[in-house]
């Protein structure tokens, strides 16, 4: 599906012992939206305090274009119109700027760097290593990338 | 995929179900690994190949893959299978009869139930074909037990000389979780031993293997009592025991930390002393399984009190918030849950054709059409049903487009004698499952227009080589099927056979109006490769100019996810009648230059980005 357009979630849970691999909604720290209305359609999985951080560009799908269905005119503010802190920037033209929009991933990877329980550093070799298994060309633009997320994402909760 | 160096023995990695599976199958020393792809399965065989020193396939279907595994075992070599549910009841004509024979090198089939219907035409639980071919059934809970299940699997189809089923579902197969790997071992191969009392299973043979069947069922039945992977947990919270097996048991132990809990990682034969003696342990017993009351069923006809369907959904898959409110209600309680934030209203967003599919151009096509049935099969183009096309009326199961075709046109009213019936089916689909119906549509003389839709891929469960695309599993070069001589071969007359290039609208147009009009079987190949293949060759993309758009539209009928509809306006026409129009632009970042838009584009708004990289032959319809 993840191909072929259509919605994509993935949960992550880390701790000394993680038992169930499903995030019981309403209990998730961090919820990281790719796009805009992807993030307003995840958010019920949040607790009351977590944070949202959410990609402001858009994917408009094919029955928004055919009329069918409305897309949101705002997502990341009905996000936060419901109570939700939410950090929020253009990361997928951050990402075309640099060249390919797939580096959306790793700018928003780098965004959400700074609210780990562990240094961004760790978190960026483990992006950057893979890379290198696979396709060490594109080390130093995901780097980059990486970069230019972490620091768009502080920009973001200064002006949250 | 080249073969790389796996990671050492004692490694701790991050692995899915099916990665931590395909590494215990290497470790086993299998010999033989045979699959055809079907989500959550496909990467198990993906992964095999990457490891060394062992053969694995692509076969064209599971049945073929079962029976190939089967031969590999009946050798004497370790051998191993791999299919989504669906593909089990394709293959289990051999495996009810394997059953009898039993194997000689270790033979284990992953089956992977898609519980939750992420990608798939049901919802079933295989658990079902263990009982039904009294064959032993491990459940592993995470990737760490699908590794270590697969490794002891192995050993216990050899000690029992029996297949062995293992029990996936979506969420082991999918799930990355830390996996300690271990070693390889190889095993010595004995050979194929003549003995056509064991191996041929003519009736008085089958008939003289059913008792040891049975016999090795009950012996089955007392391992699994012993069973290290049938885990009896206390606890002192003892309201309610839970009996549980594969992922639920995660949810279980997460819900309710105190609870006792009876594991079952082997867990057909059901252990039924066992069973008791856990009952002995709790005020009750709630049995809580993906996705049917298996275990429930015959543990409830062993006299033994349980809840379980009753206040479990019958559907879908478990989790730690459905099993919490629900235990709470039977305990009585309040049910003390967080209060959940509702989830906000937001558009679906259905999967669909990728930007410049060859398929969309076949779709398109068969909107036009008047007074026609569509019969489907499954594959990227099964999403034809959907918006913008509303172009296919029928889809159960791979390769009963053509059977269905066939039906629906002799068993047509009588006031829909005019209705044109058409199939559309896959080029792997057809390889795997199609052939046969339309041998059969030829023989009995039906009328059905085919669209054999060859984009060289088995496009979605992610493009995999096949007999289509003349490549085998490591992308090496392998026979490549010619669709038209084959066709012909199953009887189609050489003049209603035809190749058909899908972006050539009005030819594709033209070629099924024709077809459809003659009572006999006709075959409408296309030609064009799936977007996501290296074969798939990329043109300079396309943009609107604004200036000439009159927001007709025409181009988003296509259905191209490239095209983007800016702005609509409602127009009153000289006639009076009111119409939408909709003004576009194209994602030109995206668009591939397929040129199928500017073909049903009037004013000739669509127009190239920079220069065109090559000619493109786009024909227009008047
Ligand atoms: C029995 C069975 N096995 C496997 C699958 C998984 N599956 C879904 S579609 C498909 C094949 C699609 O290939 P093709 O027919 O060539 O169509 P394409 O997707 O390329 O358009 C497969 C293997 C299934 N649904 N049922
Ligand atoms: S994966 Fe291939 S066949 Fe499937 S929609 Fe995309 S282009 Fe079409
Ligand atoms: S030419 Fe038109 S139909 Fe083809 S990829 Fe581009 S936008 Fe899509």
């Amino acid at each position: 599906m993840a191909q072929r357009g259509g919605v994509v979630s993935s949960h992550l849970r880390f701790g000394a012992k993680v038992l169930s691999p499903q995030i019981t909604p309403g209990t998730a720290d961090l919820l990281l939206g790719f796009e805009a209305a992807e993030g307003m359609r995840w958010r019920h999985m949040l607790r009351a305090d977590g944070l949202a951080l959410i990609n402001s560009g858009r994917l408009v799908p094919p029955v928004v274009d055919l009329g069918l269905y409305d897309y949101p005119e705002d997502p990341v503010a009905a996000v936060r119109a419901a109570g939700t802190r939410v950090f929020s920037f253009d990361a997928s033209a951050i990402a075309s700027e640099l060249g390919d929009a797939r580096l959306g991933n790793s700018v928003m990877l780098g965004a959400i760097s700074d609210y780990l329980p562990f240094s961004a550093q760790v978190l960026e070799q483990c992006i950057l290593k893979r890379f290198a298994t696979k396709k060490p060309a594109l080390i130093e633009l995901n780097r980059q990338a990486f970069a230019a997320g972490r620091a768009a994402a502080a920009q973001a909760a200064q002006a949250a | 995929m080249a073969a790389v160096m796996p990671a050492p023995a004692q490694s701790r990695l991050l692995m899915s179900g099916n990665e931590a599976v395909s590494r215990a199958v290497w470790e086993s020393g299998v010999r033989v690994a045979a699959a055809y792809p079907g989500t959550p399965a496909t990467e198990m065989l993906e992964e095999i190949s990457t490891y060394p020193d062992l053969y694995a396939e692509w076969s064209v279907n599971e049945k073929v893959s079962l029976e190939v595994a089967f031969g590999a075992a009946m050798a004497g070599s370790r051998a191993f299978c791999a299919m989504k549910h669906v593909g089990l009841n394709v293959a289990s004509d051999a495996l009810m009869t394997m059953t009898l024979t039993g194997v000689a090198g270790g033979l284990v089939i992953a089956v992977a139930d898609d519980v939750g219907l992420s990608s798939s035409q049901n919802e079933q639980d295989s658990r079902y074909w263990g009982r039904f071919a009294h064959l032993p059934v491990l459940e592993p809970s995470d990737s760490q037990e699908a590794h270590d299940f697969t490794l002891a699997a192995f050993e216990l189809s050899e000690r029992f000389q029996t297949p062995v089923i293992l029990r996936l579902t979506t969420r082991i197969c999918h799930v990355k979780a830390l996996v300690t790997v271990g070693e390889r071992s190889m095993h010595p191969v004995a050979g194929f031993t003549k003995d056509v009392g064991r191996w041929v299973m003519v009736p008085g043979a089958a008939g003289r293997r059913l008792p040891l069947m049975f016999e090795r069922e009950s012996r089955l039945r007392s391992e699994a009592e012993v069973s290290p992977f049938n885990v009896l947990e206390t606890g002192a919270d003892r309201r309610v025991g839970f009996v549980t097996s594969g992922p639920a048991y995660m949810h279980v132990r997460e819900r309710f930390p105190d609870a006792p809990v009876l594991k079952l990682g082997f867990s057909y034969p059901v252990p039924f002393e066992l069973v008791r003696k856990f009952a002995d342990q709790c005020d009750q017993l709630v049995v809580v399984e993906e996705v049917e009351p298996l275990i429930e069923t015959e543990i409830k006809a062993q006299g033994i009190a349980a809840l379980g369907k009753d206040i479990l959904p019958r559907s879908g898959e478990l989790s730690p918030a459905v099993l919490g409110p629900a235990i709470a209600r039977l305990l009585g309680e309040t049910v003390a849950e967080a209060p959940v934030a509702t989830p906000m209203q937001v558009f679906p967003r259905p999967p669909t054709m990728c930007v410049a599919c060859p398929h969309l151009g076949v779709y398109y096509t068969l909107a036009q059409l008047r007074n026609v049935t569509v019969s489907g099969d499954i594959g990227c183009y099964t999403l034809g049903f959907g918006q913008p096309w509303n172009a296919l009326d029928a889809c159960i199961s791979m390769g009963a487009s053509m059977g269905m075709a066939h039906g629906l046109d002799k068993g047509r009213a009588d006031s829909e004698k005019d209705k044109k019936i058409v199939a559309v089916i896959g080029d792997s689909t057809f390889m795997h499952m199609g052939m046969q119906g339309l041998l059969n549509i030829v023989y009995n003389r039906g009328n059905v227009t085919v669209l054999l839709l060859d984009n060289r891929a088995v496009g979605m469960t992610g493009g995999q080589n096949n007999p289509g695309n003349g490549h085998g599993i490591h992308g090496e070069d392998a026979p490549r099927v010619d669709f038209a001589n084959l066709v012909r071969a199953l009887g189609v007359r050489d003049e209603r056979v035809h190749v058909v290039d899908p972006y050539e609208l009005p030819t594709l147009f033209k070629t099924l109006r024709q077809e459809t009009k003659i009572a006999e079987p006709s075959v409408i190949i296309t030609n064009r490769p799936c977007v996501l293949t290296d074969d798939f060759k990329a043109r300079s993309p396309f943009m609107v100019d604004s200036d000439k758009c009159t927001g007709c539209g025409n181009c988003v009928d296509i259905g191209c996810p490239a095209i983007h509809v800016t702005r609509r306006e409602k127009v009153i026409k000289n006639s009076g009648k009111e119409v939408e129009l909709n003004f576009v632009r194209i994602e030109s970042s995206a668009c591939t230059g397929c040129g199928l838009c500017l073909q049903p584009c009037a004013p000739d708004a669509i127009v190239p980005v920079g220069e065109l990289s090559m000619p493109i032959h786009v024909v227009k319809k008047n």
